[in-house]
Parts: structure tokens; sequence; C-alpha cells
């Protein structure tokens, strides 16, 4: 449950109102509760005015706190956190004054703390001591934030591509798989793989990144005038591998199709040609040990429908705008055994080049983008 | 009434000459500057300036920005204030705001992404260009997060509005830029899929209304104007029409079906709206009657670059050409060729000379009071500029790709 209830908000409110009577540190606490809770509408935002001046007024050394308090915070009660703890770092760097170093660095370095606040206690701290980089970095290359593992893996990098590769080969290589290891973000595993290449290694990236490769197609149903994406055609209805259905050109049947792109790519064009008003459907098994929270990650310039075990979890009706990997994403929860993950592409009536593609990416990983694998995936 | 709400009655009170804020003559507080006019009448700026010159000329200061966009500076009193995205995913968002003689950072503020931040690679989630009524500066960024800060940079209020409407967004980015009017800020939120313009209040970024958008993607800015009818309304563009709504309710007051440009932004001049549809054409609203075409000019054609109107005059960019035209008539009365492949920054003018920008940095300044124009000055920068500078504090204010420009007389 994301948010508390409005009887609870309406306490905090109340509290708020009250705090002229309070001492600076339950005027802080409560002011602190305040924003954690803030809500969608607007609604919250008078009283998260007020109860924003009193943390941006805090002393220094209460950042920890205030940093704690984005644990579990609304997302917009952490950017009003976020934004009265930086008025006090820049308050305090501006007039020259230490930041409480000690507590902001265990702060960094305890993965209980919610992993972006985590990377705003680091770089005030590498800002006013820029020596705290090389003290850090090295505990941080399998750290749950994203943005400090990306700094620790930049080090990694540079470390290896110091080696002299001619000389010590496999200490580069070493260094370049500890690096990979490592690295979640796409520009710095494209760099290492190259690295990795020159000095004759392989690098399997769909599994590096989780990309599902092995998937059943089936195609192409009509998407005339784009009411493809709002009509359900049979594959919505029912998962059945041997079932035929009348297409939009004729019968059409569910075939495999293994994709050994590097980044998962799966292009409809290639078994069907390039068909212009259609709609196809991607289906692929995937087998988890256990129930367990994942994110679905879809790159995807069509329009788009994505289901998990029959279950419809969002849709998108833009064509050839753009795709970039982890273009979407989506926390579900996988059960265990065989889940059922179907997607709907579809291809609209633009002729111009840039229209060609009717294609997608997909991976299953956990929100720091470290590949989750089935149980039963084929190998490239 | 809360403190905000106090304020902007007050405001109102005081009979503001700019639409609902204290905003003084020489600022520079929205996309394309007082009232969208992208004219500033009492200006001494340079017509000639350089970074790729030894020394440099007539650049009085340029800082790094900590970030990337394409939104446009904003001058209000003496800070220069400029919104950035950073971050390997452009989650970032920041406002920086900067002293106007020194160039020395005043405050920055920054926000976590609530929305999706993917554009095309030469923009960013900054984008849209933030609004100021004198007081208070309202942000927008393409993830559709929108946030008010007071001009020291305490927070007012913040809106997530992917969170909302989870599919308003589009992949090549948003750009459209906010207006503001009698405590009413107004985002257009137009794009392929959940396409809206939703009105905030100013006081506290509660919904006042919001309004379906056809589902096209367009990254035009609306114009707010006051109606023969003493009315104000917003009219929005979009290449399936224009439509003029009510600023308080939202209801629609008219329609002009003509498909209207997707970049290029409508200009209001007098009782004539100049629409970026079949060329340019001129259109004269009267309250009750249907919008009239006074003109059209399909030679007239705008890309991105929004038109500029001056003393009876349009002027437009038409590929790479600057095109004269007169406005009671469309009869074009003049056209030059410019220097440089694309232009994106819209013009601006002082002084009776226009200031172009070309996408690789270059800058013609156009003396346009004779009867043809001619160019009397140049400016390079050696950055690509996307964004349309300001003009104030006798300066011209430029947003590249790195660095935002103060260029001023130093002579």
């Amino acid at each position: 449950m994301i948010y508390r209830s409005a009887g609870c908000f309406v306490l905090l409110l109340s509290c708020l109102v009250a705090i002229p009577a309070a001492s600076g540190s339950e005027n802080l606490a409560q002011s602190l509760e305040v924003l954690r809770h803030v809500a969608l509408d607007g609604k919250d935002n008078a009283a998260a005015a007020r109860a924003w001046k009193v943390v941006a007024a805090a002393d220094a050394e209460r950042l920890p706190e205030i940093l704690s308090a984005i644990d579990g915070a609304t997302p917009l009660g952490a950017n009003w956190l976020r934004t009265a703890a930086e008025a006090i770092a820049e308050r305090e760097l501006r007039e020259k004054r230490a930041l409480p170093r000690k507590a902001l660095q265990a702060f960094v370095l305890d993965t209980d703390h919610h992993p972006r606040a985590r990377f705003l206690a680091y770089r005030w701290l590498v800002r006013s001591i820029p020596e705290m980089k090389e003290e850090l970095l090295p505990k941080l290359a399998q750290d749950p934030s994203v943005e400090l593992r990306r700094e620790a893996v930049a080090r990694l990098i540079a470390e290896a591509s110091k080696i002299d590769a001619k000389t010590r080969p496999s200490d580069a290589i070493t260094a370049y798989r500890r690096a990979l290891e490592a690295s979640r973000d796409e520009d710095q595993v494209r760099k290492i793989a190259g690295a990795l290449k020159k000095l004759g290694q392989k690098v399997d990236l769909p599994r590096h990144f989780g990309f599902l490769t092995d998937w059943k197609l089936i195609a192409p149903f009509d998407n005339s005038g784009r009411r493809g994406f709002d009509t359900v055609y049979p594959p919505e209805r029912e998962l059945n591998e041997k079932a035929t259905y009348k297409g939009k050109t004729g019968i059409v049947r569910w075939q495999a199709f293994h994709t050994d792109h590097p980044f998962g790519l799966v292009d409809f064009n290639r078994p069907y040609g390039k068909l212009k008003e259609v709609v196809g459907y991607a289906w692929a098994d995937f087998y988890s040990p256990r129930k367990q929270q994942v994110e679905l990650r879809l790159g995807c310039k069509n329009a788009w429908k994505l289901w998990l075990n029959g279950e419809f979890i969002f849709g998108r009706d833009e064509y050839h705008r753009g795709m970039q990997m982890d273009q979407y994403r989506y926390r579900v929860t996988l059960r265990p055994g065989v889940n059922r993950i179907l997607l709907k592409v579809c291809q609209n009536e633009q002729q111009e080049d840039w229209t060609v593609q009717w294609e997608f990416q997909l991976r299953v990983c956990d929100e720091t983008g470290t590949a989750i694998l089935s149980e039963r995936r084929s190998s490239p | 009434m809360n403190h905000r709400g106090l304020v902007a009655l007050m405001v109102a009170a005081c009979g503001a000459l700019f639409f609902g804020g204290r905003v003084c003559g020489d600022d520079w507080p929205r996309f394309r500057g007082p009232d969208g006019t992208g004219v500033a009448e009492a200006s001494r700026l340079p017509t000639r300036w350089s970074n790729v010159s030894r020394p440099p000329v007539n650049i009085a200061w340029k800082v790094r920005l900590p970030g990337r966009g394409c939104s446009c500076p904003l001058v209000v009193g003496d800070r220069v204030f400029v919104t950035c995205s950073s971050g390997y995913r452009q989650d970032h968002l920041s406002l920086q705001c900067y002293d106007v003689e020194s160039g020395k950072r005043v405050w920055q503020r920054s926000l976590w992404a609530t929305g999706r931040t993917m554009t095309h690679p030469t923009i960013a989630p900054a984008a849209p260009t933030p609004v100021s009524d004198g007081q208070y500066i309202y942000l927008l960024y393409s993830s559709n997060d929108v946030a008010c800060f007071d001009l020291d940079g305490n927070l007012q209020w913040l809106r997530g509005l992917m969170m909302e409407y989870p599919n308003a967004s589009n992949s090549l980015g948003m750009a459209s830029s906010l207006v503001v009017a009698d405590g009413i800020l107004v985002a257009k939120l137009e794009n392929d899929s959940q396409s809206l313009a939703i009105a905030l209040h100013t006081s506290d970024g509660t919904t006042v209304w919001s309004v379906e958008r056809p589902p096209i993607a367009s990254w035009s800015t609306p114009v707010i104007r006051l109606a023969q009818d003493d009315k104000k309304e917003v009219v929005l563009e979009s290449p399936r029409g224009f439509t003029a709504y009510d600023l308080k309710t939202g209801k629609v007051r008219w329609r002009f079906d003509a498909g209207g440009s997707s970049q290029a932004s409508m200009v209001a001049a007098g009782d004539l709206l100049l629409l970026p549809a079949r060329g340019l054409t001129a259109l004269r609203i009267t309250p009750g009657q249907m919008p009239r075409v006074v003109w059209d000019n399909n030679r007239l054609r705008c890309n991105t670059a929004t038109p500029l109107v001056h003393k009876g005059k349009v002027y437009v960019i038409s590929g790479t050409i600057l095109k004269c035209a007169d406005l009671e008539t469309g009869k074009l009365l003049w056209q030059l060729r410019l220097k440089g492949r694309r232009f994106s920054a819209s013009p601006v003018m002082a002084g009776g000379k226009l200031y172009t920008f070309s996408e690789d940095g270059a800058s013609q300044v156009i003396d346009v009071t004779g009867r043809k124009g001619k160019v009397v000055g140049r400016g390079e920068l050696g950055e690509t500029i996307l964004a349309t500078p300001a003009i104030a504090h006798d300066a011209l204010w430029i947003r590249s790709h790195q660095h935002l420009w103060k260029i001023a007389r130093r002579e």
C-alpha cells in the first residue's frame, strides 16, 4: 500500500498545524511525515509547502534523517524531500561549512536506504571532499543503486583500460570481466563487450541483460485505419499453440522464432515480410522457480499491448516515435512455474523508410537491471 | 485563503500589466518573452559577438550548464533561470538560477522524473520553457513533472502528471511551453496517445480543468489572449486544427479546422491570430462569430521557428530563408537567405533588428527598418543552439547545448 489512509493523513496535517507549539525536533519529524505522503492530485501541496520550509531550515546534521524519510515516500514526497535536503546542502556548501561526513558516509553505504537518496549523499560528499570517491567506489560495484554502481563500473573500466592488453592479456580480460559482471547500463556494457571482443572474448549479451530470445509469433491480423490496436483478436482470448485463425490475408498459426540479436530484437518483418497495417502477437513462456517480483522492460516503436498470465499490464498507441532499451518498465509478480508473456505489436500505414520497423525487445530483470533468467532458456 | 492565494489576489487587485503577475518591463518571463511576442523594445544589444575569435567579442560571461536541454532561459529581476536534465537516464530534472551580473549560480533545485524521460537524441526532458509571473517560476519537463518555486528556490508545489495520465507522453519528447494568466497555468500535453491540456491553479497546483485533445503529437506553445468580450481564452494548436478554450472554465469558445504546425507556434497580434497553417493564416476572431480568415499565404510556411510580428510586418523563417510580409494583407515584401542549415530557435527582435540563430551556433542580425532586410551583424558561439534566446538588461541570453551565455556590449 503506497499511500496511507486518509484519516492518518488528516492526523498528520493536524500535527503540522500544531507545529509552532512543538520543539524543533518534533517540528522536523512532523514535517517530514507530511512530505513523505504527498499524493498526486495537488491537494496536499499547501501543507507540503509549509512543511518544506521547516525541513529546508533544518541544521545540516539532520540531513541523514531527512534523506531517510525518502525511504517509502511517495514519488512526489521524495521530490519534496530531495529539494529540501538540497537546499540545506547547498546552503552549507555555499557557507563553506562542513557536511556531516561520517553520518553521510554511513548513509551512502547503508543499502537499506533508498538508492536515490544514497546517491544524493554520495554526490554531496564527493563535491565537498573529492577524495571520498576513491574511498567509496570500490565498495559499490554490486550496489543496488544503479547510479552508484554506474560510478563504480566506470572506475573498473578505467582500471581495465590501463592494463597493457598486449603484454598482460589475461589480466585485461579478468579486469574487463569484473567490470562486465558489475555493469548494468547499455553504454557501459557495450564498451566492455567491445574491449573483450578485441581480446578474443565472446560476451553473451542477451543472457547478460535477460532478453527473451525464444518466442512464438502469429501474424498478420488486420490493422487498417489503426483499428487493430483495440480489436480483440483470438490470441488475446486464448493461448493455444495448435490453433489456427483467420488472419488479414489468410489462415495464420503460431510459429517458433528465435532471435540471435545481441539485444534481443524480435523483428516481425523477418518471418512475415515488410507488411503494413497489420497486427502481430509474440508469446514467450518464462519459467520461474518461485513467486517473485521482477521488472518486464520493453523497447518498441510500434503500438503495443502487454499481458502477463492473461492480465493486461499496459498498452501504448504510438507509432514510430523512437525505440530504446528499457523504454518501458513494469513491475510485475511472477508465479512459480510457467508464466505466459504475450505482446501485441501493431504496424501502421506510414510509408516513410523510418517506419519499416515492426519489432520489439523485452527482458526480465530486477529493479537494478540485473537479468533474471527463465529456468528453461535456450543457449545462444 | 492561504498565503499564495492572498498574494495572487493582491496582484490581481493591483491590475498588473502582465496577466496575473508582476513581471517588470525588462523581464523575459516565458517562451518568446513578454506576452510571447519575441520583441524587446528598448534594448541596446550588440550586433557582433564571437566565442571563436581571440579574444572573444561581447561575451559578458558564460557558464557551463550541469545538464542538457533546449528550454529557453528566463530573466526575472536580477536572476536568469534555465532548466536542465542530467544523468544517464536524464531523470534528474533541475532548475538553475544565476545572477545576471556575475553569472554566479545563486541556487539550484532538482527533482527526480516521475514519468518517462526518453526523447529524441537532439533534445532532452528539459525542453518545455518555464514561465514566471514575476513572483514564482513554473516548470514543466517532458516527463510531465510540473513544479512551482519562488524566486529564492523555495518549493511551492509539485504535480507528476504522467502518474495521473500514464499514456500522455511522446517517445520523441514533449516540448510545449507553459503559459500563465490570471492565476491559471496551462500545460499542453499533446501526443499520439493520451492527449490533453490541463489548467492548474498557480497558488497550489490543483487542477482547474482538463480537456481531451486530438491524439496527435504537437510541440507548439499555446496562446492566451484577451478576446473582445473581455474574456481570456487559451488557444491550442494541433495538426488537426485550432481550438480556443475559456481560460477559467475550459469550455470551447471556437474552433478553426485548418491543420496547424506541430512545431511552430501561433502568434497573437492585436485582434489577429497568425496561425502556422496553409503556410501562414491570419485569423480575425469576433465574439459570437466564426473565426474569419483575413488572408493566408502558402509562401510563408514556417518550420520550427515561430513567426514574429512587429510594426505591421510579420517575419517567418522558411527553411533557411527569412521572409517579411505585410501583416494586414499577407503580401510578401522581401526575403533574405540566411547562413546556416536549420533554424529551431525562433527569431527575436530589439531596436529594429531581428536576431536569428541557426542550429550550428551562427547568428545573424538583420536591420528590418528599411525597404529590405539587411544583415548588419553576426554572432558565432561554436555550439549548437536550439533554444530561443532571451533579451533583458541590454543583453542577449543564449542557451546553447553546453552553456548559458550573456551577450552584451563590452565597448
